[in-house]
């Protein structure tokens, strides 16, 4: 009586047949980053060294290190998260503590889609006419770096918005029950409930701001400076940019160091990935409720 | 005085809410200023839409943008004919037959896929791709169609696998019971069930994924070649919208024709991605209405 019928069996037959081709498309989608990561690590594995990382290009860029712009990438980095994070973190508490379901609500969140959304050339720019000319602040790591923080405040906002509507909401309740304001619990439960989530988001954001190119391109990186910058109105230069112009616009530079230079930019990049996601996984593990 | 504290942080964090807006807003006016000398003066409609002559440093300047339009349309195109069946049968393996520590490591390399910069994608392109498509199609250049069409398929991906596999997320266990209940096996429950129930989150994440495809700037500049040409095959090299901005931006004066045709192709990006993630948008709460 429960004997497969050739019916049965052509479904289950499909069945199979159905995961092993969707197996296989995700495998080719993640296979090319396997492949991509091991290219880059064979050919630009030996320009490495310690004297690539701290030394500053030679010779029109065909020969020595990438320290100037390893230094200007952290510029970049830590100049746009002072500008992103505190604003990205007040746009995620408005959102998921105080914002009611109304038609501003909506807006804000079409408009952080739509800037997540935008090209990074387009934020380019906004950056070149918004900051470099209209405030004045020139070529420079601040214009660049703002240009950078317009850019990824959608990242910061989304990941922080997530954890805080983690916590569960009879946590505030319990808070606001014992007479404290809306402030009061904001900063006594909910943020420290939701610090290593909204942590997380900022280490992706880091990933994020240090690899992109377009948004930098003319409001603050430059192909060359000898010196290191000192001030956020200096120009400098940076790891992604670093990749492009030597990749496309210098002549005679070595393989070896154009393959090192792009080795570089994404185990930085893959590196904080890595973080970001062992402290989720290691932050679910840890979850209390 | 905790009351002062509460309100001040209430403003705080309100100002901080309506931020994106004001950028948003803000992208719009700066590059609507700078382009704004251009639209209402050299620009004719007529020649920007029908011409393929984009030379703004002639002397005699001509700002046909029919080709870079072209270019991105096939790029972009091309990439999703790769990307679109990828994408979905991913976010359908991901979704509905992975488990454990499989789905988790897949979920991990598709975001890591998402990781990786577009200037190092369009490096790969140059140094990797552009030799090995010489080689295996034995053609005179590898940077073309082909070449940023693949790379902007990987790129396109993750984005959309990660809002598809939502939006299959998204639809009740119960209703998969329900199938599963009267003898469905979990292939016809994916075709009748789950597939119509998301179909609105899936074409949302399509959606995004070509604006994605659209607004990609340096990996297309690095491996499409960067000329401008009406393509008539997978290898003819073309010229995008947004490759065209990055490179030539440096050496326009500020002001200048030239300057404001680069920030009117500006304008253009804008209002389409938006219209796309505006579209997507409504397509995804259309779904939530229901």
């Amino acid at each position: 009586m429960f004997a497969a019928t050739p019916l049965n069996r052509r479904s289950h037959r499909n069945q199979n047949v159905a995961r092993a081709v969707f197996f296989l498309m995700t495998v080719a989608l993640v296979i090319p980053v396997l492949i991509i990561v091991g290219t880059l690590v064979v050919r630009g594995g030996p320009a490495l060294s310690w004297e690539f990382l701290f030394t500053a290009p030679r010779d029109n860029m065909t020969a020595g290190g990438i320290l100037p712009a390893l230094v200007g990438t952290i510029w970049l980095v830590v100049v746009a998260l002072l500008a992103s994070v505190p604003v990205g973190v007040a746009a995620a508490l408005y959102l998921s503590e105080y914002a009611p379901d109304n038609l501003l609500t909506r807006t804000i969140n079409l408009a952080i889609i739509n800037l997540a959304g935008v090209p990074s050339i387009v934020h380019a720019l906004f950056g070149v006419g918004a900051f470099v000319y209209f405030f004045r602040f020139g070529a420079s790591i601040l214009a660049a770096s703002l240009t950078l923080a317009v850019m990824t405040l959608p990242v910061v906002i989304v990941a922080t918005r997530e954890s805080l509507q983690a916590v569960p909401q009879a946590f505030r309740e319990a808070c606001w029950n014992m007479g404290a304001t809306r402030w009061q619990t904001i900063r006594k439960v909910v943020l420290p409930n939701s610090i290593s989530g909204i942590l997380t988001g900022v280490i992706l954001e880091v990933s994020r701001t240090a690899g992109e190119t377009a948004p930098i391109m003319f409001t603050g990186a430059t192909a060359f400076v000898a010196f290191l910058p000192e001030s956020v109105f200096d120009q400098t230069m940076a790891m992604s940019y670093h990749l492009y112009y030597i990749a496309t616009q210098a002549t005679d530079v070595p393989e070896q160091l154009t393959f090192g230079v792009a080795l570089v930019l994404i185990a930085i990049v893959l590196a904080m990935n890595a973080v970001s996601i062992a402290f989720r996984v290691y932050l679910r593990g840890l979850k209390k409720w | 005085m905790a009351w002062y504290v509460d309100r001040a942080a209430q403003v705080f964090v309100f100002v901080g809410g309506i931020s994106a807006i004001v950028f948003i807003a803000g992208i719009f006016v700066f590059i609507t200023k700078e382009g704004l000398d251009f639209v209402l003066g050299p620009l004719s409609l007529g020649e920007f839409f029908t011409s393929i002559e984009w030379r703004p440093t002639s002397n005699n300047p001509t700002y046909g943008a029919l080709a870079l339009i072209v270019g991105t349309a096939s790029v972009t195109g091309f990439a999703m004919l790769l990307s679109v069946p990828l994408s979905l049968g991913a976010a359908l393996f991901i979704a509905e037959f992975a488990t454990g520590k499989t789905r988790e490591t897949l979920k991990i390399l598709v975001e890591m896929l998402a990781a990786i910069p577009s200037v190092v994608w369009g490096f790969v392109g140059m140094s990797i791709m552009h030799p090995l498509i010489i080689r295996v199609f034995d053609v005179p250049l590898g940077l073309g169609v082909l070449n940023a069409g693949l790379i902007l398929g990987l790129m396109a991906a993750p984005i959309m696998t990660t809002i598809a596999e939502d939006a299959l997320k998204a639809v009740p266990d119960t209703y998969r019971e329900a199938a599963e209940a009267l003898g469905a096996t979990r292939w016809e429950v994916i075709v009748k069930v789950v597939v119509p129930a998301s179909r609105n989150g899936l074409l949302a994440a399509v959606l995004l994924g070509v604006g994605r495809g659209f607004g990609e700037t340096m990996a297309v500049l690095m491996a499409s070649g960067h000329a401008i040409n009406l393509p008539t095959s997978v290898f003819d090299s073309v010229r995008a919208l947004t490759a065209t901005i990055a490179a030539e931006l440096g050496d326009t004066v500020q002001g200048g024709n030239h300057w404001g045709s680069l920030f009117t192709l500006g304008i253009l990006l804008f209002i389409v991605t938006f219209v796309i993630n505006l579209t997507a948008d409504i397509v995804v709460r259309g779904i939530r209405k229901k």
